[in-house]
């Protein structure tokens, strides 16, 4: 008994010592590929309009509607949605139709967003919504079956008025993990998003996998702008892809 | 987990005989009777220990342990067999103290455990509050500052720290005390009537339960939404537990050990596996009925779905008919820490909790990765264990130089009721 404590108590020595050992090779700044694994951006639903606006060769409006994860303080222009817009124009061609509008409801839930659409719509009439949403509801704890509800409401709103729709879940947070509990909310978004058959770009799985294998360090306490500058530069991109695949446009799909 | 009647285990073996003190004709108590003090319920001890490694593992991130959780097997997972056992345990202490002492003396001992588990709540909100207060000023990525709205509610301590004392204000992963409690304030009166009229009392657990459900009842929290357990729920799981330790398992013992019965709980744990199974490898939802699905979805860990109830049954009498009382693996060292830990619940749930703040604040300080978060779920384990053992030393010797004034009454660490 005693030897079996003994041996416990030089375990845990060596797991508490082991972390300062550690600490030191864990510096950052590895280059940023971006790489995302073809699984992470996989959906089985289309995105039918983008598809039929783009090979009629007509303006490719989309909106962004997100909370304040949707965006850089004081850096709009790195923000994912305009890197996406910058990707797409290159991507398709020709590059001048496609256009990229942000709508920042910041600390909104979903139902409070949800409650804006007909109003937007009516005056924005996109062909692509991209809805980011869940982090206020996770915050506010709200519940996750009126969170369901309210993305359900939503998503049928942007379909009502002509659009299609994907969603984005939350951001991985590794710091605020034992705050905020993300789970039920992005179970909730997966089962809206397969109920309505539309595509789900999975932000959360998306920058955990970076972060896991060491991309980017997501723990990082930095103010500087420079983390959030990648980040949102390679979301940007993978958002590009995905909505080229979804929408069946990609190089091999476009010849005809 | 286990139905830990105290009595059934004999019976099946026929050995009448053994059954000790609680033959014992009992003057003053009319519908129910209580097993012996003498000996533990290691099944108890066991199977608690390891639902508070199981929740330990699954506050920490997810990672190679959590596919060792039960969660990952089926519909119910370590709430269930928490709950029902310190419903068990409790009923098995007070109710005796009931017995022997009365009402109100049996009463004042359980509000001093509630007490003991409200201060041990505080207590893990104070490090939640200052491990949140660490981050939100050392922690200022511009790529986070909207999560960073979770501190909002430093900014108003006035209002979140009274709610927080008041239970409406309960960070993440501290929800099960709060409950615990609220169940404990209800134990003397179910443990009153209980001593009247056991099955009266468990009807009466159901019919709340099923009112709860009828009429959406629950328990608001601050700043909105409700408790994530629902205690009007969850209290059909803990009177359960209550009801088995003063006698209904041994009334049960007949249907316990029917083979129509163990088939159908093997049938149902198949079952559930099966659809859990489908969470996980989506391609095999393919052969679920839709019809199934909609009936089924979701499973509400809330309101103690009856999905999860019913597994836990399941599991608890198939453990109760393969894992007697007189195992003798219950004896072996191997099984020593899960067993030490589960006779100091209270002090163990905490420091589990207590260590998922810790690991994750190491994760995030110091270094992630798998290696990392292994060394973590392990040092976690064996500092439960560790601390487990010196409580229990510390126990013993406090116990020998105190016997010779008091007897050992059960006292209210033997009622684990943590």
């Amino acid at each position: 008994m005693k030897a079996r404590v003994l041996l416990s108590l030089i375990l845990l020595c060596g797991g508490l010592a082991a972390p300062s050992a550690r600490a030191d090779d864990a510096v950052p700044a590895a280059p940023a590929a971006c790489e995302v694994p073809p699984y992470l951006l996989a959906t089985d639903s289309q995105l039918h309009k983008v598809a039929d606006t783009v090979k009629a060769g007509k303006p490719l409006e989309i909106l962004v509607i997100g909370s304040r994860s949707t965006t850089i303080p004081a850096q709009e222009d790195s923000s994912y949605p305009a890197r996406m817009q910058a990707i797409l124009k290159e991507k398709l061609t020709p590059a001048e139709t496609v256009h990229v509008s942000v709508e920042i409801q910041s600390k909104k839930t979903a139902e409070e967003a949800a409650s804006t659409f007909v109003n937007l719509m009516e005056a924005k009439a996109p062909t692509l919504v991209i809805w980011q949403t869940g982090t206020v509801d996770a915050i506010r704890s709200i519940d996750p079956e009126d969170f369901r509800g309210a993305v359900t409401e939503g998503v049928a709103a942007l379909q009502n008025a002509g659009a299609d729709v994907v969603l984005m879940n939350l951001q991985y947070s590794p710091r605020t993990e034992t705050m905020i509990s993300a789970p039920p909310y992005l179970d909730n978004m997966r089962v809206v998003a397969q109920e309505h058959d539309i595509p789900l770009f999975d932000r959360f799985a998306i920058m955990r996998q970076w972060n896991d294998q060491g991309q980017f360090d997501l723990f990082s306490p930095s103010r500087g702008p420079e983390l959030a500058k990648q980040v949102h530069d390679c979301l940007g991109r993978a958002l590009a892809q995905f909505v080229i695949d979804a929408a069946h446009l990609g190089p091999a799909q476009q010849q005809n | 987990m286990t139905i830990a009647d105290q009595v059934t285990g004999s019976t099946i073996a026929g050995t009448a005989g053994a059954k000790p003190a609680e033959a014992k004709p009992r003057v003053t108590a009319p519908a129910i009777t209580l097993p012996a003090i003498g000996e533990r319920e290691l099944r108890l001890d066991l199977f608690r220990g390891l639902a508070l490694w199981l929740i330990f593992i699954d506050h920490l991130p997810p990672n190679l342990l959590t596919w060792f959780t039960i969660r990952n097997y089926g519909f119910s997972d370590a709430t269930e067999i928490f709950i029902f056992i310190s419903g068990y345990t409790a009923a098995f202490v007070y109710g005796r103290a009931m017995l022997e002492n009365g009402f109100v003396v049996a009463t004042a001992r359980i509000l001093r455990r509630v007490w003991q588990i409200y201060v041990a709540h505080v207590f893990l909100f104070t490090i939640f509050l200052a491990e949140i207060s660490y981050v939100a000023t050392s922690f200022e990525n511009p790529l986070y500052t909207e999560e960073m709205g979770i501190m909002d509610f430093l900014k108003q301590p006035d209002i979140t720290i009274v709610q927080a004392l008041l239970l409406r204000f309960r960070p993440v992963n501290m929800d099960v005390l709060p409950l615990y409690i609220v169940l404990m304030l209800a134990l003397p009166l179910i443990l009153w009537s209980m001593k009247r009229r056991p099955d009266v009392t468990l009807a009466l657990s159901a019919v709340l339960y099923a009112v709860t459900w009828e009429f959406d009842l629950y328990f608001s929290a601050y700043p909105n939404g409700f408790w994530a357990f629902n205690p009007l729920a969850w209290q059909l799981l803990f009177v359960f537990g209550a009801w088995c330790a003063l006698g209904g398992a041994r009334r049960m013992s007949r249907i316990l050990a029917s083979p129509v019965t163990m088939w159908i709980s093997i049938a149902y744990i198949v079952a559930a596996f099966y659809v859990t199974l489908t969470w996980y490898v989506p391609q095999l939802s393919h052969f679920m009925p839709k019809r199934l699905e909609q009936w089924m979805y979701p499973i509400d860990k809330t309101d103690l779905d009856v999905l999860r109830f019913t597994h836990f049954l399941a599991l608890a009498a198939l453990t109760v008919r393969f894992l007697p009382r007189e195992w003798p693996g219950l004896r072996s060292p191997w099984l020593r820490p899960l067993i030490l830990c589960g006779q100091h619940s209270l002090e163990i749930f905490c420091l589990g909790v207590f260590l998922a703040f810790a690991g994750h604040f190491i994760l995030a300080e110091v270094a992630g990765g798998p290696a990392m978060h292994a060394l973590i779920s392990l040092s976690g384990i064996l500092i439960m264990w560790a601390v487990a053992w010196v409580i229990s030393w510390y126990k013993r010797v406090a116990d020998k130089s105190g016997a010779k004034t008091k007897n050992a009454v059960g006292n209210a660490d033997l009622a684990g009721g943590g």
